[in-house]
């Protein structure tokens, strides 16, 4: 493998592109509470670079000193979100979703181009239990827990039951403590919004007290070029009742919440939200945000607050008034996939409140973003100060190793696990042990 | 040909006029189409005019690529004038059309707006205005 395919791609579209000012402006901060956000550039051609696959070769994502990354399972099938249960086993959701027709030219020639970026492997609809007992990194277990899901995504555990958020329906499995495999079938707790599913990922969380489930449903579209009929229920976060499966909208206009997760500190619901594309390179910031009851967070009208989308036709000024900002800003096409707070004492004493995000990275700006974890430090439950790298070296020269998306701590023993859906591998990280002795 | 005077024929070959054809009825519906979009807000109509523009531009790239050839053939002969205007016609006809194809691609109100309405009026015309102009030429055979 070489760098040409990326060079050619990228020459090919900068030929094309009468673009041109397709580079990012230097000196822009676009993370914390108040992002810098420059001008609306659309551009006949997009800003495009697709980091293309290349393997890790032996070697391993980049933690700070202190800690290891060690491989828990490798040639997974597209391993996206996962979950720690109370005996230290981790489940690994594998799938991919999505069945919007190509509706324009447009729809196959950047389906075509995103596939670049992407593993050529297929979604295992399936959920793959991993097992390390010994505490060394390395899964000596490995079942395939539950199969013949439907893409499935978020999970959930609460009072003995595992939640399972295929793209279409929220399932229930009852548990039993040390199995390796499900043998009970799935209830369906209730269906969810699947029309088209642009944005299929449905993220889930339950609520502190365990009474409520929270489901994230993206916008059918990057912004609303599909129709707005196809937007009904999506853009949202539902709250579903766990014992009667009765939903309400719990926040809407929140274009992608791909990850939900609660804030030890105040148990307020936490979102990371993928924001809209095609405004230029450092347009629109991806955001970590508290997910206030029935508030409006602008899609697709607005971005940011009261930023007017000048693409949304007809315009809707009672919504723009309504939007509200979010909390804090992550980056322009990071591609926030993954959240996960800390709990207890935290990962170490540099690492003891705040948030971990799984960036996966995108392709609409042509200085590569994302393809790292950050850690967002909070104080008192907010977001404090600024967010640092924790996990990087997904890209080397150009191309990419993987790409993380589900990041979940493991308060027992005190480690962080990241799904990388380009490598098809989970990793572990854990502050380093001393040296075993023999 | 019948009533063509001797030492002429028309100017099209008769699969060149089919190829013709294509831009001249894509590209006029996709202005309507863009027009329709622009009066109701209504998604498919933009789609409909993304894939007339592609397919325009599809038969009307051969067009171009043929309207050159004639313009060559036609420099030392009577009617290298009009090959020579018909072949700026299609050109300039297609050179609008792909720009619009790539403003078509833009999302929801910018994949029209003022920008596409125009380019859609230029590419309509062009074609209708080079379709009169290459039907009211004869090609002088050699004598």
């Amino acid at each position: 493998m070489s760098i040409a395919p990326t060079r050619s791609l990228r020459t090919a579209l900068f030929t094309l592109a009468l673009a041109g000012c397709g580079n990012s402006q230097p000196g822009l901060d676009q993370t914390g509470a108040n992002p810098d956000l420059p001008a609306q550039r659309q551009t006949l051609v997009p800003p495009i670079r697709i980091a293309t696959p290349k393997g890790w070769g032996g070697e391993s994502p980049t933690a700070p000193q202190g800690f290891t990354v060690t491989a828990l399972a490798t040639d997974l099938k597209v391993p996206r979100q996962t979950l720690v249960l109370p005996n230290g086993d981790i489940l690994v959701a594998e799938g991919s979703g999505g069945s919007a027709p190509p509706m324009r030219p447009k729809d196959v020639i950047a389906g075509y181009i995103k596939s670049m970026g992407k593993t050529p492997e297929k979604g295992g609809n399936r959920i793959t239990l991993l097992r390390d007992a010994d505490g060394d990194g390395e899964a000596e277990v490995r079942t395939a827990f539950i199969t013949g899901l439907n893409a499935p995504y978020g999970l959930a555990f609460v009072d003995g039951n595992l939640y399972v958020a295929n793209q279409d329906a929220l399932l229930r499995f009852p548990y039993t403590p040390g199995a390796t495999r499900m043998t009970a079938a799935g209830q369906e707790v209730t269906k969810l919004p699947s029309r088209l599913n642009h944005h299929w990922t449905k993220a889930l969380t339950a609520s502190a007290d365990g009474t409520k489930l929270y489901v994230g449903v993206g916008s059918n579209s990057n912004v609303g070029e599909r129709g707005m009929a196809v937007e009904e229920d999506r853009a949202v976060i539902w709250e579903i009742d766990r014992a009667t499966g009765a939903h309400r909208t719990f926040a809407s206009g929140i274009r992608n919440p791909t990850a939900l997760a609660i804030n030890p500190q105040t148990q307020a619901l936490w979102s990371v939200v993928n924001e809209r594309d095609e405004l230029g390179p450092q347009l629109v910031p991806d955001y970590l945000t508290s997910v206030r009851p029935g508030a409006f967070y602008g899609w697709p009208y607005s971005y940011w607050g009261n930023n007017i989308d000048p693409r949304v036709h007809p315009q809707n000024q009672k919504m723009i008034e309504k939007a509200i900002r979010p909390d804090y800003a992550l980056g322009s096409h990071v591609a926030a996939l993954g959240l996960s707070f800390v709990t207890g004492a935290g990962l170490s004493p540099s690492f003891a409140q705040g948030a971990f995000v799984g960036q996966h990275g995108s392709w609409n700006r042509q200085d590569l973003s994302g393809y790292k974890v950050v850690w967002v430090p909070f104080t008192n439950g907010r977001p404090a100060g600024k967010s640092v790298d924790f996990l990087t070296g997904f890209i080397k020269n150009g191309h990419a190793r993987g790409r993380p998306v589900g990041v979940t701590y493991d308060p027992s023993r005190r480690s962080l696990i990241v799904a990388d859906d380009l490598s098809n591998t989970v990793w572990r990280v854990a502050p380093a042990r001393a040296t075993p002795t023999r | 040909m019948p009533n063509m005077p001797m030492g002429f024929r028309p100017f099209l070959h008769p699969l060149h006029g089919l190829l013709l054809a294509f831009p001249v009825a894509l590209f006029t519906f996709a202005l309507l189409t863009d027009i329709a979009y622009l009066q109701t807000a209504e998604i498919q109509w933009s789609n409909f005019s993304s894939w007339l523009i592609v397919g325009a531009l599809l038969a009307g790239g051969l067009v171009l690529i043929w309207s050159i050839f004639l313009t060559i053939a036609a420099r030392h002969r009577a009617h290298r004038q009009p090959s020579l205007i018909y072949a700026v016609l299609i050109a300039i006809m297609w050179a609008a059309g792909l720009v619009n194809a790539f403003q078509h691609s833009q999302d929801a109100w910018s994949s029209v707006g003022v920008t596409g309405l125009i380019l859609s009026i230029i590419s309509a015309v062009f074609a209708l205005v080079a379709s009169w102009v290459a039907h009211r030429t004869v090609r002088e055979t050699g004598r």
